[in-house]
């Protein structure tokens, strides 16, 4: 494997600093939808500059886990996004690679929700288990999706699957169901509207602010960081499959990533805006219905693989 | 074509998923459309006269006369707009999955020549039958019961489809008959039920007997 170091100090910058703008873009979205001005676009940069000018405070009944969480968030969510191809190739890859990646990111909610018990709020330990459930419900459909995928191109690697080197599938139905379950699977990771409400602070129903409700300065900076990168990784990820990067990298594919990502970021604050909160007990359902959409996008492809 | 195939597949999940008849209508309507549309693409000429005649008559049927049938049936029994399931929506759509399981491994059992068609339209039939029986046996009211039976149908009118080069009008005219027969003896039965019993909750027709 040739290396070369142009790709992947971008890749890398990309990755590390792009990625909360995308979130100003959802908020800009919202509030043209709302009628209103709306906050600047780089708004959550200065927020993030903010806190982590911020001292930290920590609850007395908490351990080390508490301070050592968030950094693994972000490790794990920035190693994660090293997995997947952005503009061409991704910085490093190997067969099998795409279980890697799944499992980062669940590497990734696993310590938000140890972080989250170890505090002993009452309405964390709440908002654990509904992240633990849904994330369940999500997980699934993720890795069923990414089967397909797999199946589809012939290849176990995220970089060799979004390479699409013979298959250009677009416009065919199975793809079209899987970027739905994608882009669903995406709201309910990043904890976006039908799902959970990212504004909301009524304790009752949210799910991903009230686990980090004991976090404050640099802390909350870094959650809400990796948040925003993990938001990244799933749009990336999503409009890859109606929009397949280059083979090869060339200055340009940066122009049309940042192109459909702000595209996808701008389609997701439409759904933001025009959609309520699902009831919690609904949400089960919601994710099943996906779940579903899932398998039957894998029977396709496996029926059109076998005849 | 495999739009369309997908399509009704999807149309059948909505409606194990729907809470509301309403909805449920809607889809089947939709559903009907999208099946009509099938008679179309089978002949290499698209204005060819038999499938046009196919493509009017079941749209009219499927997609116009029944939804409108099943709307006012649903306006003047005055029910309430929920599904009611025996079993969750949840198991119901899980169920769904399996179903769609079992049709896509099972198809290798019907050698059915599907000339015109992808052959994935054995295995959506199939699917589509059974996601019927499933709709027909966890819904309570009357009104799904009708909608169930006729998702059932439209499966058996896919399984048609492929017979189209072959027995083409007879196979076709049949599936209609027997759907328009099937429709309004079911739709009788709603308002008989309706208006004897003042609801169209068919769990009470097993303890007509006991009520004293």
């Amino acid at each position: 494997m040739e290396f070369s170091a142009l790709p992947f100090i971008i890749h890398i910058f990309i990755l590390a600093i792009t990625p909360p703008f995308f979130l100003g873009i959802i908020a800009k979205t919202k509030a043209f939808f709302a009628g209103r001005k709306g906050p600047p676009l780089l708004q959550v940069y200065y927020d993030l500059i903010k806190l982590f000018r911020k001292g930290a405070v920590y609850s007395k009944t908490a351990s080390p886990l508490l301070k050592v969480a968030p950094v693994i968030i972000v490790a794990t969510t920035f190693v994660a996004g090293l997995l997947l191809p952005i503009t061409g190739k991704a910085p490093f890859h190997f067969e099998g690679d795409l279980i890697l990646f799944a499992y980062l990111l669940a590497l990734a909610r696993f310590a938000i929700i140890l972080a989250a018990l170890d505090v002993g709020s009452s309405f964390e330990g709440m908002g654990a288990s509904r992240e633990a459930t849904f994330g369940a419900f999500s997980e699934l459909a993720f890795f069923l999706g990414l089967v397909v995928l797999a199946v589809t191109t012939n290849a176990l690697s995220l970089n060799a699957i979004f390479q699409w080197e013979s298959v250009h599938p677009t416009l065919k139905p199975v793809f079209l169901l899987l970027f739905f379950s994608f882009f669903l699977i995406l709201l309910t990771e990043n904890s976006r509207i039908p799902i959970d409400d990212p504004n909301t602070h009524l304790e009752l129903t949210m799910i991903h602010e009230v686990m980090v409700l004991d976090y404050s300065g640099p802390d909350l900076g870094l959650i809400l960081y990796s948040a925003s990168m993990k938001l990244f990784l799933f749009m990336a990820l999503t409009t890859s499959l109606l929009w397949p990067q280059p083979m090869e990298w060339e200055w340009i594919s940066i122009g049309t990533l940042f192109l459909k990502i702000a595209g996808m970021a701008v389609a997701i604050g439409i759904v933001e805006s025009a959609n309520a909160r699902l009831r919690l007990i609904k949400i089960p359902q919601f994710l099943i219905a996906n779940f579903v959409v899932t398998v039957f996008a894998l029977l396709v492809t496996v029926f059109n693989k076998g005849t | 074509m495999d739009w369309l195939i997908v399509g009704i597949i999807l149309t059948s999940f909505v409606m194990l998923g729907a809470s509301r008849l309403a909805s449920c209508i809607r889809m089947v309507a939709l559903q009907g459309a999208l099946l009509s549309i099938l008679p179309l693409l089978a002949k290499p000429s698209f204005w060819d006269f038999h499938g046009l005649l196919l493509f009017v008559g079941s749209f009219t049927i499927k997609a116009l006369a029944i939804p409108f049938f099943l709307f006012r049936s649903l306006k003047e029994a005055r029910i309430k707009q929920e599904v009611e399931p025996v079993v969750s929506l949840h198991m119901t759509l899980i169920g769904g999955g399996a179903v769609l399981v079992l049709a896509f491994s099972s198809f290798r059992f019907f050698a059915l020549p599907t000339a015109p068609f992808p052959s994935l339209i054995v295995p959506a039939a199939l699917a589509t039958v059974l996601i019927g029986f499933l709709l027909l046996i966890s819904r309570t009211k009357a009104i799904t019961q009708v909608v169930g039976f006729l998702v059932l149908e439209n499966g058996v009118f896919l399984f048609g489809m492929t017979l189209l080069s072959d027995f083409p009008l007879t196979v076709e005219m049949g599936v209609l008959l027997d759907l328009l027969v099937g429709v309004f003896v079911m739709g009788i039965m709603v308002y008989h039920i309706n208006r004897t019993f003042d609801h169209i909750d068919t769990t009470v027709l097993s303890k007509l007997r006991d009520i004293e």
